[in-house]
C-alpha cells in the first residue's frame, strides 16, 4: 500500500490522526463472492466530518465496501467498526438503530416508485417517528429546498430525470440528520449541470451539517474537487491513500494509471487470456 | 457407468437445490408470519394491498364465475334430464361451486392475476434496489412490504371465492331457470335442502383460505428471492403461476380426501 500522506508534505488533511478520529474503520477485512476474492486483508479508516473518496475501477468492490459498512454484507474475516460498534456482530435491532444514523445513496436513487417525491422524503420520518403532519410537512420541504426540488414535491419518481432522482434520494437520506452518508457512484451518468449540482450539494452537506461523507466513485476529477481524503482500491486491497493533492502528484504507477486514465499499466488492458497467436491458430486446428 | 454417475450427481444436485429452496421459503414464511402482527396494527398498509390484490382481481373473478355457472347449468341440465332429475339442477350447481369449482378456479385465477402481479412488483422493487434502500433506512421490507401483501392475499382469496361461487349460482339460475325453464321454486328449494353449511360451505371456505395462503406465500417468496434482473423477474413470475397452480390442484385433492373422502 502506498501511504501518500506519510511520504509527501503533510497537508491539512493529515493533521488529524485517522485512527483516533475515524468514524469507520475496516481492519484486515476479507470478503469473497463464490471463488472470487473481492477483499483480501483490506484496512482503511474514514475520518469524521470529512469527505472521503474511495476510488477504484469497475468491479474492484467499491459498492461491496459500502454494503459491508452498512451491514448488508458480512466479512469472511476482519473487523468493520462504525462509530465504535462492530457492525457484523450487531443484532438486527442494533443494526437498524445504527442505520437510522447513516444514509446510503444508491446509484439509481432507489426511490419508492409508488410514492411521490414528498412521500418518498417523508418515508423514513413516518416510519421512525411520530411527528405531527405539520412538522413532517415542514421537515420535508426544508430538505427538498436544500436539494432545490421543493417545487417537484408532487412529481412521481417516473417523472424525474436521473439527476433529480438522486437529489430526492439525497433529501431522503438526510431527512433524519444522519451522522454519515455513503454515496454510491453519485456522479455516474449525470450531465455536467447535474454533476455540478451534486458536487455542490455534497460539499454543502459536509460543511454545513458536518456529515461524514464516503463517496465511492471512479470519476477522478469530481473526487479530487470534493474529497478531503482519498483511497484507491484494487486487487482486494488499498493501493494508495492520501489527500487529493497528494494523489494527484503521486509518482506511483498504479495511482498514475488511474488518475490519468491510462489504458495500460499495472492494471493490464487485456483480460488474462492464453497467448494470442496460439488462440488464433487454435481456430484453424 | 460414467453416464449413470453423472445422472445421479445431477439428480442429487437438483434435489439439494430444491430442498434448500424449500428451506429458504419456509424460513421466509416464518419471518413473514412474525411481522403479520405489526401489519394488523398498521392496517392501512393491508387495506391498500387488499385493493391491489383483491379488488383489481374482482372483474376476472366475477366474469369467470358467471360463465362457469352458466356452463354448469347447461351441462347439468342435459345430464340430469336424462334421468328426469332436472329439478336438482340448483343443487348440482351449488354443490359443484361451493365444494370444488369456487375455491379451485378462483384460486387459479387469483394465482394468474394477483400472484403474478405480486411477484413482479416485489421482484422489480428488488431489481431497482427499493428493498435494499428500505433496509438501509432501517425499515424491514418483510414488515413494510411483504407482511401486508401476505395478509391481503389471505383475506382476499376467500372473499373472491365466495363472490365467484355466488356469481356462478346466479349464472346457473340464468341458464337453468331463465333460458331452459326449470322450475324456480324447485331450483332454490333443492339447493337449500341439499347444501350443508358445515360440510359444503365451511369446507369450501377452508379450501379457499388454504389456497390463498399457499398462493400468496409462493408469490411473495418468488418476488423476494428472485434474481434481480429482468430475466430473473420474468422467470420468478412464471414460477409463481406454475407452482401455485400445481400446489392448488395437489392440495385440493388432499383437502377433498380429508373433508369428503373415505381415504
Amino acid at each position: 500500500m502506498t501511504d501518500l500522506g506519510n511520504s509527501g508534505n503533510k497537508s491539512d488533511n493529515q493533521a488529524y490522526s485517522l485512527t483516533d478520529n475515524a468514524l469507520v474503520q475496516l481492519v484486515d477485512v476479507s470478503f469473497s463472492r463464490g471463488n472470487r476474492k473481492i477483499f483480501n486483508g483490506m484496512s482503511l479508516d474514514i475520518p469524521r466530518a470529512k469527505v472521503t473518496a474511495i476510488l477504484g475501477g469497475s468491479g474492484t468492490g467499491k459498492t461491496t465496501l459500502l454494503n459491508l459498512i452498512g451491514g448488508r454484507l458480512k466479512p469472511a474475516s476482519g473487523k468493520v467498526i462504525v462509530d465504535g460498534l462492530s457492525v457484523p456482530d450487531l443484532s438486527t435491532r442494533e443494526l437498524y438503530a445504527l442505520r437510522k444514523r447513516m444514509g446510503l445513496l444508491f446509484q439509481s436513487g432507489a426511490l419508492l416508485t409508488d410514492l411521490n417525491v414528498f412521500e418518498n422524503v417523508a418515508f423514513p420520518v413516518r416510519e421512525h417517528t411520530k411527528l405531527s403532519e405539520s412538522l413532517i410537512h415542514h421537515l420535508v420541504l426544508l430538505k427538498l429546498q436544500m436539494v432545490g426540488l421543493r417545487g417537484a414535491r408532487e412529481l412521481m419518481p417516473s417523472e424525474l430525470s436521473g439527476g433529480m432522482a438522486r437529489r430526492v434520494a439525497l433529501a431522503r437520506a438526510i431527512v433524519l440528520d444522519p451522522m454519515m452518508i455513503m454515496y454510491d457512484e453519485p456522479f455516474a451518468g449525470l450531465d455536467p449541470i447535474s454533476m455540478g449540482i451534486t458536487v455542490k450539494l455534497i460539499k454543502e452537506l459536509n460543511h454545513a451539517l458536518g456529515i461524514t461523507s464516503i463517496i465511492v466513485t471512479h470519476d477522478v476529477d469530481e473526487a479530487v474537487t470534493i474529497a478531503d481524503y482519498m483511497y484507491l482500491i484494487g486487487e482486494g486491497r488499498v493501493i494508495a491513500h492520501g489527500s487529493a493533492e497528494e494523489m494527484k502528484n503521486s509518482s506511483s504507477d498504479e495511482v498514475r494509471q488511474f488518475m490519468d486514465g491510462l489504458p495500460d499499466g499495472p492494471v493490464a488492458f487485456h483480460y488474462p487470456a492464453d497467448d494470442y497467436r496460439t488462440d488464433l491458430m487454435g481456430v484453424d486446428q | 457407468m460414467k453416464f449413470l454417475i453423472k445422472f445421479l450427481l445431477s439428480l442429487g444436485e437438483w434435489g439439494i437445490a430444491r430442498i434448500t429452496r424449500l428451506g429458504r421459503g419456509s424460513q421466509f414464511l416464518f419471518e413473514t408470519l412474525t411481522h403479520v402482527g405489526q401489519s394488523l396494527v398498521r392496517f392501512r398498509l393491508v387495506y391498500h394491498q387488499i385493493y391491489s390484490v383483491g379488488v383489481l382481481t374482482l372483474l376476472i373473478i366475477m366474469v369467470s364465475g358467471l360463465f362457469v355457472g352458466m356452463v354448469l347449468g347447461l351441462q347439468g341440465y342435459y345430464t340430469l334430464s336424462d334421468f328426469g332429475a332436472e329439478s336438482s339442477l340448483g343443487l348440482l350447481v351449488a354443490l359443484s361451486l361451493t365444494r370444488e369449482l369456487g375455491p379451485v378456479v378462483a384460486a387459479l385465477l387469483f394465482a394468474g392475476r394477483a400472484g403474478s402481479a405480486l411477484t413482479a412488483e416485489i421482484g422489480l422493487m428488488k431489481a431497482t434496489e427499493q428493498l435494499a434502500g428500505m433496509e438501509m433506512m432501517a425499515v424491514n421490507p418483510l414488515e413494510r412490504v411483504i407482511a401486508p401483501r401476505f395478509l391481503a392475499g389471505l383475506i382476499s382469496m376467500p372473499l373472491l371465492a365466495a363472490i365467484f361461487t355466488a356469481l356462478g349460482v346466479w349464472g346457473g339460475h340464468i341458464v337453468g331457470v331463465g333460458l331452459i325453464g326449470v322450475d324456480e321454486g324447485l331450483f332454490w328449494s333443492r339447493m337449500q335442502g341439499g347444501v350443508d353449511f358445515y360440510d359444503d360451505i365451511l369446507n369450501g371456505f377452508i379450501k379457499s383460505l388454504v389456497f390463498g395462503f399457499i398462493v400468496t406465500w409462493i408469490a411473495v417468496f418468488e418476488g423476494y428471492d428472485c434474481v434481480p434482473t429482468s430475466e430473473g423477474v420474468s422467470r420468478a413470475t412464471t414460477r409463481t403461476v406454475v407452482n401455485s397452480s400445481l400446489a392448488i390442484l395437489g392440495l385440493d385433492f388432499i383437502l377433498t380426501s380429508l373433508m369428503f373422502g373415505e381415504i
